[in-house]
C-alpha cells in the first residue's frame, strides 16, 4: 500500500540516459497501472459498500433470522429452532398454492410478453409510417407507475363503475382475477420486452434478409430461419429479465385482489406474514426460499440456455 | 428504406397496425383520466368517457394534507435517491468502462445479482434492521433501499454509454493546448452528459414506481410515498368510495412522468437497450 515513488533524479549521466529513461518509463508504467488499479477500486468502493450493506447483509441476516422463532408479538420467546421454520413453510399448502400461482403467472405472463413483445418490436422496427409516434406511445405503459395501472384495471372491472365490468364482478372470482392480474402485468411490461427485442432486430443485417428473400424464403421462413437465430441472445436476456421480474410480482396483486380468493403470490404471502402476522422468522424463511428460487431460475437460464448477462461480459 | 416504394395499401395496412399500438398504449390511461374527471353523479354510469367532466376530485386531493404530504415525500425521496445513486454509479461506471483493476468482474456480477434480487427478500430483514436503528418510517429508510436497487441499473446503463465515448478526444484536446480541466469540461462532459441524463430519468422512474418498500417500510405519512398512500385513501365520508380521488392522484403522479418520457423518447430507448445489446 505504501509505495512511495523515489525522488526524481535530476543529474543523469548523458551516456546512461537511455537505459535510465527506459527504466524510468517502465517504473512509471507500472506505477501508472498501480495508480489505475487504486483509482478503479476507489471509484467503485462507495457503490459496492452501499450494495453490500443494503442488500447482501440483509439477506444474510434473513438467513440467520429464518433459524429462529422470531415473532414481534412475543419478543421474549425468541429461540433457535433450527430448520423448523423451513419445515413449517414447506409443508404449508398456503405456501405451495402461492408458489403455484406465482409460477403460473410467471410462465404464462413471460410467454405472452415474448409473443406480444416480438410483434410490437417488429412493428416498431418495420413500420413505414409514423415510426416516431409508435415508438413514443409504446413507452407509455413503461412510464406509468404499476400501482396506477393496476388501479385503472381494477376500476375498469369493478361492478357498477367500470367500462369493462357491466354487471359482472370478475375480481371476486379466482380464475378471472388471475387472468386480469396477468393482463395487467403483460400490458405494463410488453413495451420493455419489445425495446430489448428491437435492439436485437437492429443488428440483423438487411442484406441477409434480402438474400433469403431472393432464394425464395417466405416472410415466415425469413423470420424463423434468419431473424430468430440471430437475435437469440436478445430474446434470452429479455426473457431472463422478465421471468425474474414476474416472479416477484406484488404491486398488481396487492391492488387488484389483495391476495383474496387464492390469488396471493409468494411476495404477497411474505409481506402479509411480516406486516399482518409480524412473524419475522417465517417471513425470513419465505424471503430465503424466494431468493433461492430466483437464483435457480437465473442459473437455469444462464447455464441451460446460455443467456449472457447483459454488460457482464464485455469481451465477447 | 428509401428504395421501398410505399404503396397506398401498405400505407393503410401500417396505419391500422399503428392504430392498434396506440389503442393498446392509451386505453387504460385515458380510462383513469376519464374516471378522475367524473363527478358523483356519473361515477357509476360505467361509461368510458366522462359525460359531465368536473375537477372535483382534483380539488379534493389537493385539499387533502395526506396526499400533499405523500407527494412531497415521493418527490423528495426519489430526487435524493436518484442524485446519490447517480453520483455513485457514475464513479463506478467510469472505472468499469475505462480502467483495468482486479475485482471488476466481481463488481459487475454483484450488481447484476442485485438487479435480479427479489425485493421482498430484503423487506423482512430491512424492516427489522430499520426498526432497530431507528430509520423505519423515515426518508432515509426508503432512500437507502432505493439507492441500492438504482445502482445496478445506473452502473449498467452508464458503463454502456461511457464505453461509446471516444476518450482519445481528451488527449487530442490536451495536445491542442487544452488543460486537463478544459479537455474534460469542453470535450468529455458534453459527450457524457446525455448518458448521465438518460440514466437519471431511468433511475428516477424506477424509484417513482416503487410500491413494495414504500408500503412495508413506512407506517405513517412521515415517509409514505404516493403509490403507497393511494391505497390508504378514504372518501369524504366512510361510506363514500374514494374512486375518483384515487384516479385523480393516479393521474397527478403519472402525467409528468409520461410527458417526460414522451419528450425524451429517443434517449430513453437508447438507455433501456444499451445494456442488452452489449450482451
Amino acid at each position: 500500500m505504501s509505495t512511495v515513488a523515489p525522488p526524481p533524479t535530476d543529474a543523469v549521466d548523458p551516456l546512461e540516459q537511455d537505459d535510465e529513461a527506459v527504466a524510468i518509463a517502465r517504473q512509471r508504467a507500472s506505477e501508472g497501472r498501480r495508480a489505475e488499479r487504486r483509482l478503479g477500486l476507489m471509484l467503485c468502493a462507495p457503490a459496492v459498500v452501499v450494495m453490500l450493506a443494503v442488500a447482501a447483509y440483509p439477506i444474510l441476516y434473513a438467513l440467520w433470522l429464518s433459524l429462529f422463532r422470531a415473532d414481534l408479538r412475543t419478543p421474549d420467546e425468541n429461540e433457535f429452532v433450527g430448520l423448523s421454520n423451513y419445515v413449517t413453510v414447506l409443508s404449508s399448502p398456503i405456501w405451495w398454492q402461492a408458489f403455484g400461482i406465482t409460477m403460473f403467472i410467471t410462465v404464462i405472463g413471460a410467454a405472452a410478453e415474448l409473443v406480444l413483445g416480438m410483434l410490437l418490436a417488429l412493428v416498431m422496427h418495420r413500420t413505414l409510417i409514423g415510426r416516431g409516434l409508435v415508438r413514443t406511445s409504446a413507452l407509455v405503459p413503461y412510464a406509468i407507475v404499476t400501482v396506477v395501472a393496476a388501479f385503472s384495471w381494477r376500476f375498469a372491472w369493478t361492478q357498477g363503475i367500470g367500462w369493462l365490468a357491466g354487471d359482472s364482478a370478475p375480481l371476486t372470482d379466482r380464475w378471472p382475477s388471475i387472468w386480469i392480474i396477468i393482463l395487467a402485468e403483460v400490458w405494463k411490461t410488453v413495451p420493455f420486452m419489445a425495446l430489448l427485442l428491437m435492439a436485437g432486430l437492429a443488428l440483423v443485417p438487411e442484406d441477409l434478409l434480402k438474400a433469403a428473400s431472393m432464394d425464395g424464403a417466405s416472410a415466415w421462413q425469413r423470420f424463423w430461419r434468419v431473424t430468430v437465430p440471430l437475435i437469440k441472445p436478445s430474446i434470452l436476456v429479455a426473457l431472463l429479465f422478465r421471468t425474474l421480474d414476474a416472479f416477484r410480482i406484488f404491486d398488481n396483486i396487492f391492488v387488484l385482489t389483495n391476495g383474496a380468493n387464492g390469488t396471493s403470490s409468494v411476495s404477497m404471502l411474505a409481506y402479509n406474514n411480516l406486516i399482518k402476522g409480524l412473524s419475522l422468522g417465517i417471513g425470513s424463511t419465505m424471503a430465503v426460499l424466494i431468493f433461492i428460487t430466483t437464483a435457480i431460475i437465473a442459473f437455469v437460464f444462464v447455464r441451460l440456455f446460455g443467456a449472457a448477462a447483459p454488460g457482464g461480459s464485455e469481451k465477447r | 428504406m428509401s428504395a421501398v416504394t410505399v404503396t397506398p395499401q401498405r400505407r393503410i395496412g401500417w396505419g391500422v397496425v399503428n392504430a392498434v399500438v396506440l389503442l393498446y398504449a392509451f386505453v387504460p390511461v385515458v380510462w383513469i383520466i376519464s374516471l378522475s374527471l367524473k363527478g358523483d353523479d356519473t361515477l357509476n354510469d360505467g361509461s368510458y368517457l366522462p359525460m359531465n367532466p368536473t375537477g372535483e376530485a382534483y380539488s379534493q386531493i389537493f385539499g387533502n394534507s395526506d396526499f400533499l404530504r405523500a407527494l412531497v415525500n415521493s418527490i423528495g425521496i426519489c430526487v435524493i435517491a436518484t442524485a446519490v445513486a447517480l453520483v455513485l454509479a457514475t464513479m463506478a461506471a467510469y472505472a468499469i468502462a475505462r480502467l483495468e483493476f482486479p475485482g471488476k468482474r466481481a463488481i459487475v456480477a454483484t450488481s447484476l445479482l442485485i438487479s435480479m434480487f427479489p425485493q421482498i427478500a430484503l423487506v423482512t430483514p430491512l424492516f427489522k434492521i430499520e426498526t432497530a436503528i431507528g430509520i423505519f418510517d423515515t426518508w432515509p429508510g426508503l432512500i437507502l433501499p432505493y439507492i441500492t436497487f438504482a445502482l445496478p441499473l445506473g452502473i449498467y446503463t452508464l458503463s454502456a454509454f461511457f464505453r461509446e465515448i471516444p476518450w482519445e478526444l481528451e488527449k487530442a484536446a490536451q495536445m491542442d493546448g487544452a488543460t486537463p480541466y478544459q479537455a474534460f469540461r469542453r470535450v468529455i462532459a458534453p459527450l457524457a452528459l446525455p448518458g448521465v441524463f438518460t440514466t437519471a430519468i431511468l433511475v428516477f422512474i424506477a424509484c417513482w414506481n416503487d410500491f413494495l418498500f414504500a408500503i412495508s417500510l413506512t407506517s405513517t405519512n412521515a415517509a409514505r410515498t404516493v403509490p403507497a398512500a393511494m391505497s390508504y385513501f378514504t372518501g369524504a365520508t366512510t361510506f363514500e368510495k374514494p374512486t375518483a380521488a384515487i384516479a385523480a392522484a393516479a393521474v397527478v403522479i403519472t402525467i409528468p412522468i409520461v410527458l417526460f418520457v414522451l419528450f425524451f423518447q429517443r434517449r430513453i430507448v437508447a438507455g433501456l437497450t444499451s445494456g442488452a445489446v452489449k450482451g
